[in-house]
C-alpha cells in the first residue's frame, strides 16, 4: 500500500512550470495557495489529536479516528499540481518552500511517503485509546519536522 | 619627525604587546578541578541540554546515531564556512586522549590543548557560564560514547578570519562571565536561564549579531536573520512570542506550535534535545522566556 503511494507520488511530484514571476503574497499562484491549504488541513487534524495527547481536551475515540483517517486521506492526494517549478521562496514572496525541494525531489517524495506511513500507523490505533494514540502521534510529528527541517524556511 | 616615528613605533609595539598578553590563551588547570567527580547519568542530561549532538553528530542523524560525534556538519556564516570536527572518543581523530582540564578549557575558554583559539561557531561563549560540576558530569558521560575514526575536515575560512589569534581580541569583546538576564528571578526562572544561556545557547540563533559577529546583548532573543539562508529566526521575547508557558514547554517536547504547525529548520534538532530533558526543565525554560526584557 505505502509502496504504491510512494511510486505514484514519485511519478506525479512532476515539475510543471507556471512561469511565475515575483508576486506579492495576496495573489499567490493557485498551486501555492492549494498546498498551503493542504498543510493547514493537516495541522487542523493533527491539532484534534494533539489537543487530546497534551491533555488539553478529553480523549474522544471517534474524533481521534476521524482526524487520523483524514490525515491518511491527505497523504494519498496526488501532489503533482501543488509544486510547479518557480514557486520557491526565492521566486515568490509568501511561500516558505525552499528551492532545495526541486533539487531533491526523490527525497521530498520519500519524506511525504514517510508522513503517509506514519499517518496509517496512527489511524490503526487512534480509536483504540489515548495511550496508543499518543505513542503513534510522536512518530507522525517527526515526519512533519524532518521535512520542515530540510525544505521549509523559517517565517 | 624621526622622533615622532619612534614614539609611534614604541606606542604601536606596546599596544601590540598588550594585545598579545590580553589575548594569550588561558588554560584551566587540573588542580582547579581536583575536587570534582563526574557522574555519567547526570552528564547525559547536560549533553542533551547543551546540544552537542546538534552540531557534532552527522547531518540529519536521529536516535542512536546522535551519539556518534563524528563531525562533518557545515555552518555558514558571514566569515566563511565552519565544519564541525570529530569529537568522539577516538584517540586519534576525536578527543579520546584529552584530560578533563583540556575539555573544560575548550568549552569555557575556547582554547585547544595546543593553545589555539577556537572560532566562536563553537558556542564556548555560552558554555563559559556552565557549572564545572556539570562539565565533569558531561565528561564522565563522554567516556560512555562510541569512537568514530572519521577524520575532521578543515574550515573554509578566508583571510583575515583564518588568523585564529584574532579570535583572542574578539573574545575580549564577547566573552562574558555574567548572565544577560539579570535582576530578581524565581528559582524556576533562574534554572531556565541557566539552561537557556549557559547550556542550550538559544541566543546563538535567536539574537541578532553585530558587525563582528558578536551577539547583540541589548537585543537579546529579539529574533535574527537566518544565517543559513532565507527567512527570519523568530523573536522569543514575551511581547512577540505570546504562547502560554505550557504551550512553549509542549513545543519544546513534541515540536508542535499552539496551532499544531510543526517546527522546522534548526529548531527541529533543538527540540530533539529538549525532548530528552525532564518536563520541569522545559517549563523552567518557558518561565525564563517570559522573564525576558521586551523589545520595544
Ligand atoms: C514532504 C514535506 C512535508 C511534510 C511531510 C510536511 N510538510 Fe508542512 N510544509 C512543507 C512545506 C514545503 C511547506 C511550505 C509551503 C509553502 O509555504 O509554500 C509547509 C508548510 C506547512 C504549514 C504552513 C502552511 C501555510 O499556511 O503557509 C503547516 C501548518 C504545515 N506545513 C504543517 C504540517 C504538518 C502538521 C505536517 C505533518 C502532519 C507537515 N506539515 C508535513 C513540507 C512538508
Ligand atoms: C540552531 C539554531 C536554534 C537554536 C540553538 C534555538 N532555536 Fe528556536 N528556533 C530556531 C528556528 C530556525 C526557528 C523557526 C522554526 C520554524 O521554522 O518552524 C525557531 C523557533 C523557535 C520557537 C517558535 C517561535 C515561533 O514564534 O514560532 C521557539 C519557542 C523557540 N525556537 C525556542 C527556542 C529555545 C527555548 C531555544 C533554546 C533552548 C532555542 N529555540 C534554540 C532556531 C534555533
Ligand atoms: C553550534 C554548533 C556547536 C555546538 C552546539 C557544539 N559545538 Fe563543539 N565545535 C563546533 C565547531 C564549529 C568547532 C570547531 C571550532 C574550531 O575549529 O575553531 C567545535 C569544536 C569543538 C571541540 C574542539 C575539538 C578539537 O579537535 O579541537 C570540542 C572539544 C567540542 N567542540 C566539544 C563540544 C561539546 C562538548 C559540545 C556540547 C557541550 C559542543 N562542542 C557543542 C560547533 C559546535
Amino acid at each position: 500500500m505505502t509502496n504504491r503511494i510512494r511510486v505514484l507520488a514519485a511519478a506525479t511530484f512532476a515539475i510543471i512550470g507556471v512561469g511565475a514571476t515575483a508576486t506579492i503574497a495576496q495573489d499567490l499562484p493557485a498551486p501555492v495557495q492549494a498546498r498551503q491549504g493542504q498543510f493547514q488541513i493537516m495541522a487542523l487534524n493533527v491539532g484534534i489529536l494533539g489537543g487530546m495527547a497534551r491533555g488539553n481536551a478529553e480523549y474522544d475515540a471517534t474524533a481521534a479516528q476521524t482526524a487520523a483517517d483524514n490525515l491518511v486521506a491527505i497523504s494519498m492526494l496526488d501532489q503533482s499540481f501543488h509544486w510547479p517549478e518557480g514557486t520557491d521562496n526565492m521566486a515568490l514572496d509568501g511561500t516558505r518552500a525552499l528551492p532545495a525541494i526541486w533539487e531533491n525531489l526523490p527525497d521530498v517524495v520519500e519524506k511525504w511517503g514517510a508522513f503517509g506511513a506514519a499517518a496509517e500507523g496512527l489511524a490503526a490505533v487512534a480509536g483504540t485509546g489515548l495511550e496508543p494514540m499518543q505513542a503513534a502521534l510522536g512518530p507522525l510529528g517527526a515526519t512533519c519536522g524532518s521535512c520542515h527541517d530540510a525544505y521549509r524556511a523559517p517565517q | 619627525m624621526r622622533r615622532l616615528i619612534v614614539i609611534a613605533l614604541v606606542l604601536g609595539l606596546a599596544t601590540l604587546a598588550a594585545g598579545l598578553i590580553a589575548t594569550r590563551p588561558s588554560f584551566v588547570h587540573g588542580t582547579e578541578l581536583a575536587g570534582l567527580t563526574g557522574d555519567a547519568g547526570a552528564g547525559e542530561a547536560v549533553f542533551w541540554a547543551a546540544g552537542c549532538a546538534s552540531c557534532h553528530a552527522a547531518e540529519g542523524a536521529t536516535d542512536a546515531a546522535r551519539l556518534v560525534l563524528a563531525g562533518g556538519q557545515r555552518f555558514a556564516s558571514d566569515f566563511g564556512t565552519f565544519v564541525a570536527p570529530n569529537i568522539s572518543t577516538d584517540p586519534v581523530h576525536g578527543i579520546g586522549d584529552w584530560t578533563l582540564a583540556q575539555f573544560v578549557t575548550a568549552l569555557q575558554n575556547g582554547i585547544s590543548p595546543e593553545g589555539r583559539h577556537y572560532y566562536p561557531a563553537f558556542p564556548y561563549t555560552a558554555y563559559r557560564l556552565a557549572e564545572r560540576q556539570d562539565l565533569a558530569d558531561l565528561w564522565a558521560f563522554w567516556q560512555t560514547l562510541p569512537a568514530s575514526d572519521t577524520p575532521s575536515l578543515p574550515h573554509e575560512v578566508g583571510f583575515p578570519f583564518s588568523i585564529r589569534r584574532a579570535v583572542g581580541a574578539w573574545n575580549l569583546l564577547n566573552l562574558s562571565d555574567e548572565f544577560v538576564v539579570a535582576g530578581d528571578l524565581t528559582e524556576q526562572q533562574a534554572r531556565g536561564r541557566y539552561l537557556s544561556e549557559a547550556l542550550a545557547h538559544c541566543a546563538e540563533c535567536h539574537t541578532p549579531r553585530d558587525a563582528l559577529g558578536g551577539l547583540d546583548r541589548s537585543a537579546w532573543m529579539t529574533g535574527a536573520p537566518n544565517p543559513s539562508g532565507s527567512g527570519t529566526i523568530p523573536a522569543l521575547t514575551p511581547d512577540r512570542l505570546r504562547w502560554s508557558e505550557a504551550d512553549i514547554a509542549a513545543y519544546l517536547n513534541d515540536g508542535f506550535t499552539p496551532d499544531f504547525d510543526s517546527a522546522g529548520g534548526h529548531m527541529v534538532s533543538v527540540i530533539r534535545n529538549m525532548a530528552m530533558l525532564p518536563e520541569a526543565d522545559r517549563l523552567a525554560i518557558a518561565a525564563y522566556l517570559k522573564a525576558l526584557p521586551s523589545d520595544e
